[in-house]
């Protein structure tokens, strides 16, 4: 998988790193912003109060 | 050596993937073999980081974000409130305050936060808005977080002015909750001023012990004769196995006219 990706990104191996490092910032971000608050919200949250 | 002699399989398929790619020098290093278990591993050590990653963001990077937003959030209702009296001050003659009647909070929306809690000994800046309700919108919100059970008492009724909020993640309020000792003072602001309640005792029951936000704490035919505070949430960290629960009996009232007690007065006033 990542060694497709690998071969994918174009030009020597610095810039292939440096993409690689960018496309991981972006996943980040995209995880932090859209992913991590739904599945926060799907999974069972810590529950604080008493309710019968 | 006899390995190599029965493992002839692999030399064909990498005949035809160099024939494919037939720009390349055929002494070239021959390439790693992509295989479904190979993708399959790569897969599951990226879902293991992700899922590390969540806890991050769960546990430090949100909790972090919510505690800054809710203490924001805080900080607006009391410049909001301090703003309030004094234009009806202007307008209206200066009423004498008796501070020994403190004032009935009057009845507050759903989901919108209606007073503030500020407890020294759960930090020096400690201070959250309350909303009304103990549902996840207010609960897991990174703008409020803290929530009031709608089916108790308000500051300066008689009864149980009870409380819920989280121990860890989504600002963790009341992280620190076992921490209060006999005699702390716990402040609740409102648009009226400021109620003093002085924390009494801890108890830990289950999820089902809501005998802790009755009027009388545990005593369902009691009628209530004094003003309580309960702090409700879960124990232990990162579980919700239990409940603690936090007392506090209403000390004294300080309406707004006469300013923020003393012990709070860096917090209460906004510098703006």
């Amino acid at each position: 998988m990542y060694l497709a990706l690998w071969r994918l990104l174009p030009g020597p191996a610095w810039a292939r790193v440096l993409q690689l490092v960018l496309l991981a910032a972006l996943a980040l971000v995209a995880l932090v912003l859209w992913v991590f608050p739904v599945v926060d919200h799907l999974t069972a949250p810590q529950d604080v109060i008493v309710e019968e | 050596m006899v390995g190599q002699g029965v493992h002839p399989s692999p030399a064909p398929y990498n005949r035809g993937m160099s024939e494919a790619v037939n720009e390349q020098p055929a002494r070239r290093p021959r390439r790693k073999r992509v295989t479904v278990v190979g993708v399959l591993g790569e897969v599951l050590m990226t879902g293991g980081v992700i899922v590390l990653l969540f806890l991050g963001w769960q546990l430090w990077f949100n909790n972090l974000v919510s505690s800054n937003e809710q203490r924001s959030v805080a900080d607006d209702l009391s410049e909001e409130w301090a703003q309030a009296p004094t234009e009806t001050e202007t307008a209206l003659p200066m009423e004498p305050v008796d501070p020994g009647i403190p004032a009935i909070t009057a009845a507050p929306v759903a989901n919108q936060a209606f007073a503030n809690l500020i407890v020294p000994r759960l930090g020096a800046d400690f201070k959250r808005p309350i909303a009304e309700g103990v549902g996840t919108a207010v609960l897991d919100s990174t703008k409020l977080g803290m929530g009031h059970y709608s089916n108790t008492q308000l500051p300066g009724e008689l009864g149980n002015f009870a409380l819920a909020s989280h121990r860890s993640a989504y600002g963790g309020a009341f992280h620190n909750i076992h921490q209060l000792v006999v005699g702390d003072a716990i402040y609740v602001e409102t648009v009226d001023g400021w109620y003093k309640y002085i924390y009494r005792s801890m108890e830990y029951v289950r999820s089902s012990g809501v005998g802790v936000i009755l009027p009388v704490p545990q005593d369902p035919t009691a009628v209530p004769t004094e003003s309580i505070i309960t702090l409700t949430t879960c124990n232990p960290f990162y579980s919700s196995a239990e409940r603690i629960i936090a007392y506090g009996v209403f000390d004294s009232w300080y309406p707004r006219a006469g300013g923020p007690p003393a012990e709070i007065a860096a917090i209460a006033t906004v510098v703006a």
